[in-house]
């Protein structure tokens, strides 16, 4: 029996859950590595700046982990309360990294409670860093396990489905399965660039704001230099994904890229419409790059949507999803390698302005591309909630109440998000880097004399 | 013992960890906030403040561990529980967002917003009573079947006393372990003030603590009348909590030993909590769920338990480190 309007709302509210517990679920796996490589940088060179990036990092830190816990235990338990039937299939399958990741959740919350209250009760900051590192594995483990739930969906296997029965459920098998390595890779490494652009955004952001203090430039080239490593991470292991889409998800590229009919030499496109009949205007090929991107060769045969049962198929707007993560991705590693010769190379070009401009809008980006990437992995798996196996619309509660719920839970995001923003700033705008400095400085001066 | 005694003995225990750790929390700030209003928070709120502020979020695992793990050694649970409880558990979560959202824009932030630590308040009164209705439904009665899906009626559930009788002991549990532990707490960093008042409240919720316990015993007769006999069968369980409540009653009444008043304490509600448990059996669901018909398969629940093992050896250390520098470290919780 499936209940038509609790389908769509459960995957409205779910949508809705997940595009707002992304932001802190990226943040919180992304920004504990960087407040470690600057503490990191601030003890060996000595350098009062980095660590004090480490500090102000940490506070605004702490805000958002705060509120991806509350977020995150909200599609925790969205996932029973609206696809009961999915967690029943689910639970018997892939109940161990979800298990797992619960203890990484664990580990993180201890020690960041430590590390947040232990400030200045180390004489040896050495010793104050260790604790972040349990925050930081904690932090990726938990993506690492929640990525792998993810891929289960996608490429479902480790067990056998004889009857409607399940047998010789191999959790193990379940989790390393196909899609498992690159997801993983895609969504921890492309936390990591998020992180250090959005805390480039800031840098920038005061910079342009007319502070000249040399912290901002120490930390908008401290970040870009690791947005440029991570984002070009990011690209490589996008083109792995797309080679495994390619093998064992075939209509989610397909879909993707409008690749309606299977060929060889098989060009990528980027942006364009579709008209009625279907044929593409106005977009930009690029010659044999979809072939190469799905099997390394220009040649090669890229499977298209012909092949697929027409129920069968995602819907085609998710190649502007497919596209914007893309253009994204590509545009910020151009940006942070500019700034990273120009800074080298001694180009005057990289203080002005516009540029300035560019670099504040490469944290909203970065994170837009976030959303986009999941919309893609989760719109373009549809209809099945886990492929081959189990369709969306089957699995969603019959309870009549979601809607409700949804409603409630619009209002929780909306004041969660203003709050986040309207207490981070504030928190900033009180304390600005300068005074702290000044203060700082005071209290050790107090302390020699 | 079997596997499924062994998982449902974990989840258990890891429960009865959140009840014990989230009840010193929601009960905390319940007594921020009415100090608030009576305008005595300079004796509560830093106290308050230097104990929950660093294990909030771990308070909050132990109910997320209880869930995931619930799904996946029990997944037929998700098909019951989660289609019924859609509700009951989303103002569940919403309560948790209050209190998490105070922690994160109140005491992480700019603090001292006089309405927010009014509903952070509220929130430890209500969250409790929301949770606690699960107990409640898990009795029976309450949900039908209705073409194959399960359905939870709200009207008979409302309605029945056992219900309230639930909610009003989950309130006055959370208040009499909160101010039992802040007794000790308050005392241990050396603040006469607050250890008096905290002893005050203990001594207060202590008489409504056990009258609210009896009652459910008796309105459990009357609507599940198979779980009561189990019930009474572990009577001994009963009498030696009620006795280590007499003693604890006892310790904080005299002004000593708050700290065995909480040892004995948390012994008292685990021999209750523990007792109710075993009574439940075989049932996780009165009368269309047994932990055997919903169990997982051999595979997963081996996986998990040596899961459970690994991360338990990762756990207890750092558990182990984070009590020592935030509750036993008189000089942090001196405030020094």
């Amino acid at each position: 029996m499936i209940n038509e309007e609790s389908v769509f709302y459960s995957r409205v509210l779910t949508e809705t859950t997940l595009t707002f517990h992304i932001i802190y679920a990226t943040l919180g796996v992304g920004v504990p590595l960087m407040i470690m490589i600057a503490q990191w940088v601030g003890i060996k060179k000595n350098d009062e700046h980095y660590i004090l990036l480490a500090r102000r990092w940490t506070r605004g830190f702490v805000i958002t982990v705060a509120v991806g816990v509350v977020t995150g235990t909200a599609i925790g338990l969205q996932l029973s309360l609206l696809w009961p039937n999915f967690m029943e299939l689910a639970g018997h399958i892939i109940a161990l990294p979800l298990f797992m990741e619960t203890f990484a959740f664990f580990f993180e919350a201890i020690f960041l409670g430590i590390y947040l209250y232990t400030w200045d009760r180390f004489e040896n900051q050495k010793k104050h860093l260790l604790l972040l590192v349990p925050v930081a594995i904690g932090g990726s483990f938990s993506a690492v396990f929640i990525t792998i739930v993810n891929s289960f969906m996608n490429s479902p296997q480790g067990f056998d489905l004889v009857d409607g029965k399940l047998t010789n459920v191999n959790p193990l098998l379940a989790m390393f399965n196909p899609a498992m390595p690159t997801k993983v890779t895609h969504v921890v490494v492309t936390a990591y660039m998020t992180a250090a652009f959005v805390l480039a955004s800031i840098a920038a952001f005061r910079m342009l704001t007319g502070s000249k203090h040399v912290y901002h430039k120490k930390a908008l080239f401290f970040t870009m230099k690791l947005g440029l490593i991570f984002s070009i991470a990011t690209a490589v292991i996008g083109d792995f994904s797309g080679k495994f889409l390619a093998e064992y998800q075939p209509e989610k590229l397909a879909a993707a890229e409008w690749h309606f009919e299977t060929h060889g030499e098989a060009p990528l496109i980027m942006w364009g419409m579709l008209d009625e009949n279907n044929d593409i205007k106005y977009a930009i090929h690029i010659p044999f790059a979809l072939s190469i991107l799905a099997h390394w060769l220009p040649g090669a045969v890229v499977t298209g949507l012909d092949q697929f049962p027409e129920d069968e198929i995602p819907p085609l707007y998710i190649h502007y999803l497919f596209d914007t993560m893309v253009t994204i991705g590509m545009g910020l590693v151009v940006l942070s390698l500019i700034y990273w010769i120009g800074v080298k190379r001694g180009w005057a070009f990289i203080h002005s302005k516009f540029f300035l401009v560019l670099s504040v809008l490469s944290g909203p980006l970065s994170m837009l591309a976030i959303e986009a990437g999941w919309w893609l992995a989760e719109v373009g798996r549809q209809p099945w909630i886990l492929r081959g196996i189990m369709r969306t619309s089957e699995a969603a509660t019959t309870n009549n109440q979601v809607d409700l719920m949804l409603m409630l839970f619009c209002g929780l995001y909306i004041i969660l998000g203003i709050g986040t923003i309207v207490v981070m700033s504030r928190m900033f705008k009180r304390n600005p880097v300068e005074q702290e400095l000044k203060d700082r400085e005071m209290e050790k001066g107090g302390v020699q004399k | 013992m079997n596997l499924e005694i062994i998982g449902i003995s974990v989840l258990w225990t890891f429960l009865f960890g959140y009840i014990m750790i989230g009840s010193i929390d929601f009960g905390a700030s319940f007594f921020n906030a009415y100090s608030l209003i009576v305008e005595k928070q300079h004796i509560l709120t830093k106290i308050i403040q230097r104990y929950l502020s660093p294990v909030w979020e771990v308070t909050n695992v132990f109910l997320v561990f209880f869930f995931v793990g619930i799904i996946g050694f029990f997944p037929k649970t998700a098909f019951y529980y989660g289609t019924t409880l859609l509700v009951p558990i989303s103002i569940g979560v919403i309560l948790l967002a209050v209190r998490g959202s105070y922690y994160a824009f109140e005491t992480y932030g700019a603090r001292g917003h006089k309405g927010y630590a009014l509903l952070y308040g509220l929130s430890g009164l209500l969250l409790p009573a929301s949770l606690s209705i699960v107990l409640t439904i898990s009795e029976g009665g309450f949900i039908t079947m209705e073409n194959g899906a399960p359905v939870l009626n709200y009207w008979i559930l409302f309605t029945e006393p056992l219900t309230w009788a639930v909610v009003l002991l989950s309130v006055t549990a959370v208040l009499y372990i909160s101010a039992t532990f802040l007794t000790w707490y308050a005392n241990q960093a050396g603040d006469s003030e607050a250890t008096r008042l905290m002893r005050k409240y203990a001594l207060l919720w202590a008489f409504p603590l056990i009258i609210t316990a009896a009652g459910i015993i008796v309105e459990l007769r009357g609507h599940n009348p198979d779980h009561y006999e189990k019930l009474m069968s572990l009577w001994w369980m009963f009498a030696l909590s009620f006795i280590l409540f007499l003693l604890t009653v006892w310790f904080l009444w005299k002004k000593r030993n708050y700290g065995s008043a909480f040892i004995l304490l948390v012994i008292q509600f685990a021999l209750a909590f523990f007792g109710y448990g075993i009574s439940h059996y075989p049932y996780l669901l009165y009368p269309h769920l047994t932990l055997y018909d919903s169990f997982t398969n051999n595979a997963m629940a081996i996986s998990l338990i040596v899961a459970f093992i690994l991360g338990f050896c990762l756990l207890v250390p750092s558990l182990y480190l984070l009590l020592k520098l935030f509750l036993f470290n008189k000089q942090y919780v001196s405030g020094k």
